[in-house]
């Protein structure tokens, strides 16, 4: 009965997403606010619908329910019970149910929140919300059903991939996907004041908090998934430049543009052309992600499936494209500056430059992704461009950034003076320049290494006078340290999240700089009770136990640290054969440190498990990725909080 | 009209959609085979009835290997009511297809062959040894192999009608080396 219920409540939800964005379209044409209504009943019943087909989804596969051809393409009875549940959203179809449902909270969001604050913005951000719902509920119904029956009901399912049993497949989805259909707010908002001609502030002061929200969620999604890679694929590493690991990666560079360019926008009444081309550029390579992942055009460890379902997102793809661009350049004449820049020396050039880079990492991330669907189609040969060419172009760009980062906060608007510039960054100046020496003279890495810390030296130099010289004057008012401290975070909220962000920003920096600079490995073969050293760790290796799992087989190896701090941990590297795959999948055991991470991937081993070849690694500050995280979420929230300003 | 060139705006959109379109029109799965060509490397096997199954033994005739497995849903489920389909329809004029199931339960096995009522010859691969041999990805792949037991075709994915007639029609026209 599933598959039919199923595909029956997604097609009503189809049908009702229509209606819903042309009744709303209608509305806001004709100024006809029961109409309006209607589409809002309509959004409503869209989310309850999809919430349902989400429900009888999961349910499916609770209960292996075998007759729904997903079910068992993604589960067996070993399956897990925890996995059953990530396994929902496991593979394309499914993914796609979340991603729908998604959107639809949003949607509702939206209503929830402004069906009386945005009047004559309102029914159309109605129409594009319910418009974008309808494409993923059509994609759920024709090229990618999941309620498909099977029939003959199989005993068992095929299960699920190996790969996916981890905790980090329920939450790297769910933020990377509140980030990726999160975007459509925002987009959503532009639109309707392109339509409604209001071009003006108000959507970009209304979508602020709306871009923040899924610019943080992605940015979670990008963290989680580089933490899913280290932790479980086995190579110590946490971004590859996969095409689809980029294809999260531009919104998430567009975004930040944007982030920053809105406060030109808000201040100096610049940049209003440029800030919806930011925006429609995110959505659309938000949809350019989705496309990349689903429909097999550039090959990944990432891509789900092939079929029709590309062809789809490409056609949805052109139309958001081409209708947005057409409405920016119906409107060109209104989308002129009121503002203009004063001076070079300013903050809002800081945030031109910041922009400028951010969109050239972009181009360059986009152009190196899609560079082997170019050869191909220019010269007939398929060639990728790896890891080296994005770094080799990236890593410049991002120093850059991590410089401005420093300066765009501090900087005075319109025109800095002399007296300005001296005042805010001569002490952050002569941190970064001594450090910069100090790490040469220590011989710490190369040039490049010294630099990128020197630099996040000086922006968190930068950060520590204006919180310094803030909280002087809370004091010069009689406030305590803390208080003044505490009180200065949450009033200004919005600057001091940004701040916090900052500095999330600068973990992470070290973090890779670190990871990437003084990691060291090594492969080697042990005979039981054997040694091996890295990097002063002695590693013992003590045996290898075979066991049945329920839905695997299983061969582990036991380690243990026999000296310094981490003498006495004991790792557990496996190795784990699934029927339904060819090949074993490597189970890493490791143990986190502040500063180094002991990592081991079990290689082969003899038959009579008396040897066994085991890869060792030491990586240095990967958990400050990690940490940076943590800061990341404190500095979002600490931004999105409502401003107190005006109350104290 | 002031700007007209604006309208250059969505148009500068479309040399990049043009090449994401051109990407449908490829297979990035499409890995060649080394392969293809070469003599295809010997195996003898004890087929799920007991009988043996020697690629040797079938030299002038043409061979289609099918590499499967009863957990590959949906491809071999697609599949298997087309190669007994061939099989019927070839086996007079000098066809043999050969089902080979890798990395499988026995019982498993069993039923999926009773299931779709296969009467060509089906034989584990235990140690998988052939299928590393032919350099097996994944399940279904499938081997069009001539009367001169050379491969001559890597089919990756489930095997369709059109797929198996052209290839066992063009290995049947083929005049076999001289000496046969």
């Amino acid at each position: 009965m599933i598959p039919e219920i199923g595909t029956g409540v997604l097609l009503v939800a189809l049908t009702l997403a229509v209606y819903g964005a042309l009744v709303a379209a209608v509305g806001g044409r004709r100024g006809r606010p029961a109409l309006v209504q209607s589409a809002q009943h309509a959004a409503l019943g869209v989310f309850v619908l999809l919430t349902a087909a989400f429900l009888l989804l999961i349910y499916a596969f609770l209960t292996f329910d075998f007759s729904v051809r997903y079910v068992a393409n993604n589960t067996n009875l070993g399956t897990p019970f925890y996995y059953r549940i990530t396994a929902v959203w496991g593979a394309l179809e499914g993914s796609l149910v979340l991603w729908a449902w998604m959107l639809g909270l949003y949607t509702l969001l939206v209503v929830v929140r402004h069906r009386t604050t945005a009047r004559e913005l309102y029914p159309w951000v109605l129409t594009v919300m319910l418009g974008v719902l309808a494409f993923f509920v059509l994609v759920m119904t024709v090229p990618a059903p999941v309620f498909t029956r099977l029939a003959p009901v199989p005993a068992d399912g095929r299960g699920l991939n190996p790969l996916l049993e981890d905790s980090g497949m329920i939450t790297h989805p769910v933020a990377l996907y509140l980030g990726f259909t999160g975007f459509t707010v925002p987009f959503a908002f532009a639109v309707a004041a392109l339509v409604a001609g209001r071009v003006g502030d108000f959507w970009i002061t209304t979508t602020r908090r709306w871009t923040i929200v899924a610019w943080y969620f992605l940015s979670l999604g990008l963290l989680i998934g580089g933490w899913w890679s280290y932790h479980v694929l086995g190579w110590g590493g946490y971004w590859a430049w996969d095409p689809v690991e980029n294809a999260a990666f531009m919104p998430w560079l567009t975004a930040t543009a944007l982030l920053h360019s809105v406060m030109v926008q808000e201040r100096r009444r610049m940049l209003r052309l440029w800030n919806l081309a930011l925006v429609v550029l995110t959505f659309a390579l938000t949809l350019f992600g989705t496309f990349l992942t689903r429909s097999g055009v550039i090959a990944s460890v990432h891509a789900f499936t092939q079929g029709t379902i590309g062809v789809f997102f490409l056609a949805f793809l052109a139309v958001v494209v081409l209708v947005a661009l057409g409405l920016i350049a119906w409107r060109w004449d209104s989308l002129g500056a009121q503002g203009e820049l004063d001076s070079v020396i300013s903050r809002e050039s800081a945030f031109l430059l910041n922009n400028v880079m951010l969109v050239a990492a972009t181009f360059t991330v986009f152009f190196g992704t899609v560079f082997p669907l170019l050869s191909e189609a220019v010269r007939g040969v398929k060639v990728s461009v790896g890891a080296p060419f994005f770094n080799q172009v990236n890593v410049p760009l991002f120093l850059s950034l991590i410089f401005l980062m420093g300066v765009g906060p501090l900087i005075a608007w319109r025109r800095a003076s002399l007296a300005n510039l001296k005042r805010n960054f001569l002490g952050p100046v002569l941190v970064g320049v001594v450090a910069a020496a100090l790490f040469r003279l220590l011989g710490v890495g190369s040039v490049l290494v010294a630099v990128a810390l020197a630099l996040t030296l000086f922006v968190a130099a930068c950060i520590a006078v204006d919180l310094f010289r803030a909280t002087r004057a809370r004091r010069a008012m009689g406030e305590r340290t803390l208080p003044a401290l505490g009180g200065l975070l949450l009033r200004h909220n919005r600057r001091y999240g940004g701040f916090v962000v900052h500095f999330a920003v600068l973990v992470v920096a070290v973090g890779v700089t670190g990871s990437q600079t003084w990691s060291v490995h090594t492969e080697t073969t042990l005979k039981r009770g054997e040694q091996a050293e890295l990097a002063g760790y002695h590693i013992r290796f003590d045996g290898l136990h075979e066991s049945q799992e329920s839905n695997h087989s299983k061969v582990t190896g036991t380690f243990t640290v026999v000296n310094g701090k981490a003498a006495g941990t004991v790792l557990q590297p496996a190795k784990k054969r699934y029927p339904q795959e060819q090949s074993p999948i490597a189970y890493v055991d490791y143990r986190l440190g502040f500063i180094d991470d002991i990592y081991l991937v079990l290689g082969d081993f003899a038959p009579d498990h008396t040897s066994v070849t085991v890869k060792i690694q030491v990586n240095r500050m990967v958990s400050w990725i990690w940490l940076g995280g943590v800061v990341l979420t404190l500095g979002t929230v600490l931004s999105v909080l409502p401003e107190r300003r005006k109350a104290a | 009209m002031r700007h007209a060139w604006r309208w250059l705006v969505p148009l500068a959109a479309v040399p990049v959609l043009a090449l994401l379109a051109y990407g449908f029109r490829l297979n990035p799965r499409d890995i060649p085979s080394p392969l293809v060509g070469r003599p295809a490397a010997p195996f003898s096997l004890t087929s799920f009835d007991g009988a043996p199954v020697d690629l040797a033994s079938l030299r002038g005739k043409v061979v289609v290997v099918n590499f499967w497995a009863s957990w590959c849903y949906p491809a071999c489920y697609e599949e298997a009511p087309v190669l007994e389909r061939g099989w019927r329809a070839y086996r007079d004029r000098g066809v043999v297809v050969l089902g080979i199931d890798i990395q499988d339960k026995d019982e498993a096995a069993r039923k999926f062959i009773s299931d779709f009522g296969l009467t060509f010859p089906n034989a584990p691969d235990r140690g998988g040894k052939v299928s590393i041999d032919y350099g097996v990805y994944g399940v279904p792949e499938t081997f069009f192999i001539d009367r001169d037991g050379h491969i001559r075709v890597k089919h990756v994915g489930a095997v369709t009608e059109g797929v198996f007639r052209e290839n066992v029609e063009r290995l049947l026209a083929a005049a076999p080396a001289a000496g046969r």
